[in-house]
């Protein structure tokens, strides 16, 4: 059985509200929430990074398995915002974990669907039996331009996904990735914010994708939603991934543990993987859950999973984490986003 | 006698698919398949389209569709802002008039939801006056003048202009066409954002993406072959100052009344015998000068007129305006606009308006403006 073994994630504490955002600009934030679904958003200190992030969720991942830092062979981390544009995040997190030497390692880019990506790669990597253990990590410190409505939902967040064959908590039951070259958001090297296309990155961007992610799924399988007991769909804000899973027929209660976007914001890499994690928290053993990301660029990665008798073992409480807050004002943010540098 | 013996709009909105000559071929071959006629019949062609130079670096039009048709007959450009679909259909029926050709193709288009809207805004600005371009002015800040000037000389309100936008988002609703298909409500209007005081997001119309055709002729076989025809009675343009700050009245677009009162003495009608008419409502302000510069209401009345949706389809009363939903809710590609507001009136006339049809009307009018009124086209269409 390949699958998850352990997981962890890091939220950080500091949060912006919707408010706080949209009164500098003169919006009214009711207009906002309603559109985009989101209340408030986790903001990474001025100290963290992608690195610090990954790292926070990486030890937590370790933490009460059975599986070493020394037993992983593979070290991918996805993020939109690696701290180098050439020099490895992959090996410095390892570095720091105490990966050793034994291991390969390398970074992954396509927007909100980097770590995805990789966890699709990582899965058939363990289940061909070239490695044993893999460390899947998906983090970001995102922002928008100040003004543009992707400064009310970028967040910061990481979390971390070790995949293996032995106590598997999440047995890995079949995967299906839709690609296209559709460029609804993107981010030069050198430049801070990433530029978008509008209404663009909805239709032709994230529908487009995520249903044709999610069909094909349910074709190749020959499933149907009434077989899931959890539906994930990709959190850029707290409205698509609501219509994306009406439009497939899932219903509000397979899909309620997968919206804590609402409170944190959209920590673009590592959003997908941390509503998983929220999921997790309340998954009983025997269930099945429907897994589709979305990035930019564009394409989505859809899974199945079957949660296993492992899962008491390993099972954390991510809304611990969304409840444990500190509220910051608008200068803050910009301090700890850096904006103020320009 | 000259007729429009056939009409073609594209689905106006964000058509992000297709490019500006993806549009014009979808209205090009459907006109031609509505009218039954092979290319070969088409003498000349006539194509508005304000933006292809600045956004796309793509001027050379009239040969690009020329590709499209597989000819070498005559094809012409031109541009006049937000009016050009209206000064295309002016010059081709005065083509036509002077003998130049028998049956004439006028396309309007415009292709603009590939570019970020503040690119798209300023782009647009190119019709305005250089120095109040340097002075910061927008469209919308020009027409947000107009706005504030008339509400103070004639007591009106916010509420009041967005009524307009209430009826044409109404009427956007029965055009299957229509970029926007929701009705809303005062209250709506009152609650979007300003764009420039006292103008907001929904007294505004969109960025959009559409094509629209007609085909007019005097080759009388083809205007007893067709199903339906109307007569043109008369297309008349004028111009004023492009800088707001030259004109003499601000509660008024001169433009539209020197254009209008041609128009009528050219038809030998009066505004009351028109019942149908599509005006230039880009900014809500903009349907309430057109009401009165058209003759259709005394100065300074429109605003009371709209407040009680009078010119709403189903008030059968004796004008009726916009029911395409207008630029505001039918969307405004600015090249495609003058096309398709005579493509609507054509459907009225011939009682293929569908949902939206209004009782028998005998006169229609279609009313295309330049900029912030630099041109205006009056042009009047008859059974």
């Amino acid at each position: 059985m390949v699958g998850i073994v352990s997981y962890g994630f890091y939220i950080p504490k500091n949060r912006i509200r919707t408010e706080d955002i949209s009164e500098r600009w003169g919006k009214n934030p009711q207009h906002i929430k309603n559109s985009l679904g989101i209340n408030e958003k986790a903001v990474a200190s001025h100290d963290e990074d992608t690195l610090t992030m990954a790292y926070e969720a990486s030890i937590q991942a370790f933490k009460g398995s059975n599986i070493k830092p020394t037993d992983i062979e593979a070290v991918y981390v996805g993020s939109e915002n690696h701290p180098y544009a050439v020099n490895p995040t992959s090996t410095m997190l390892a570095e720091y974990l105490g990966v050793g030497n034994d291991y390969t390692a390398y970074d992954t880019q396509f927007a909100c669907k980097a770590a995805t990506g990789a966890l699709f790669s990582t899965l058939g990597f363990v289940q061909s039996g070239m490695v044993k253990h893999a460390l899947v990590v998906g983090a970001d410190k995102a922002t928008g331009r100040p003004g543009d409505p992707l400064e009310y939902s970028a967040g910061s967040a990481a979390a971390a996904l070790i995949v293996g064959t032995q106590k598997v908590i999440l047995e890995f039951l079949g995967g299906t990735s839709y690609s296209s070259d559709t460029p609804d958001l993107w981010r030069r090297d050198g430049i801070m914010f990433p530029s978008h296309s509008g209404r663009f990155t909805a239709e032709p961007g994230y529908y487009r994708h995520i249903l044709g992610a999610a069909k094909s799924l349910l074709a190749k399988y020959d499933k149907k939603p009434a077989d899931f007991d959890h539906a994930i769909f990709h959190t850029p804000n707290g409205t698509f991934p609501a219509r994306a899973a009406k439009a497939m027929g899932f219903t509000i209660e397979q899909t309620k543990h997968a919206r804590v976007v609402t409170e944190l914001g959209n920590s673009y890499t590592a959003a997908a993987f941390i509503a998983l994690c929220s999921v997790l928290e309340h998954a009983k053993a025997g269930q099945n859950i429907f897994f589709v990301s979305y990035g930019s660029g564009a394409g989505s990665d859809a899974f199945m999973f079957r949660v296993t008798d492992e899962i008491d073992s390993q099972r954390k409480g991510l809304s611990k984490s969304v409840k444990s807050k500190n509220y910051i004002d608008y200068v803050t943010y910009l301090r700890h986003m850096h904006i103020n540098q320009g | 006698m000259t007729s429009i013996i056939g009409h073609y709009t594209t689905r106006f909105g964000e058509l992000w698919d297709k490019s500006l000559y993806d549009l014009v071929e979808e209205a090009v071959f459907g006109v031609l398949e509505n009218t039954r006629m092979e290319k070969g019949q088409i003498d000349a062609v006539f194509y508005g389209n304000m933006l292809g130079g600045i956004l796309e670096n793509n001027v050379h039009g009239g040969a690009k569709i020329a590709e499209l048709f597989d000819t070498h007959i005559p094809m012409f450009r031109l541009e006049a802002a937000c009016a050009s679909g209206g000064i295309a259909f002016h010059n081709a029926y005065k083509y036509i008039q002077a003998g130049a050709a028998e049956t004439v193709m006028v396309i309007g288009a415009e292709k603009m939801t590939d570019y970020p809207a503040e690119i798209v805004v300023s782009a647009l600005g190119a019709a305005a006056a250089g120095e109040e371009q340097e002075a910061g002015l927008t469209f919308p800040g020009l027409y947000g003048i107009l706005a504030r000037v008339y509400m103070m000389k004639y007591g009106y309100t916010e509420e009041d202009l967005a009524c307009v936008s209430v009826k044409n988002h109404f009427h956007g609703t029965l055009n299957k066409k229509a970029q926007f298909q929701k009705e809303i409500t005062v209250a709506d209007v009152m609650d979007s954002a300003y764009v420039a005081s006292p103008l907001k997001i929904l007294d505004s119309s969109p960025i959009s993406d559409g094509a629209s055709a007609i085909i007019i002729t005097k080759n009388k076989q083809l205007i007893s072959k067709a199903k339906y025809s109307i007569n043109i009675l008369s297309s008349a343009v004028a111009t004023d100052s492009i800088a707001l700050s030259k004109r003499a009245n601000l509660d008024e677009l001169a433009a539209t009344v020197h254009a209008a009162k041609r128009a009528y003495a050219e038809a030998s009608l009066k505004p009351q015998d028109i019942s149908i008419a599509e005006v230039h409502d880009c900014f809500t302000i903009a349907e309430l000068l057109a009401m009165e510069d058209l003759g259709f209401f005394q100065k300074g009345t429109a605003g009371k007129v709209v407040r009680d949706y009078v010119t709403r389809h189903d008030n059968d009363s004796a004008i009726t305006i916009n029911t395409s939903g207008g630029l505001k809710a039918a969307g405004h590609p600015v090249g495609a606009t003058g096309i398709k507001q005579l493509g609507e009136i054509y459907l009225q006339l011939t009682g293929n308006a569908e949902n939206r049809q209004i009782k028998s009307a005998r006169y229609g009018l279609a009313h295309n403006v330049g900029g912030s009124g630099g041109t205006a086209v009056v042009s009047i269409l008859g059974i």
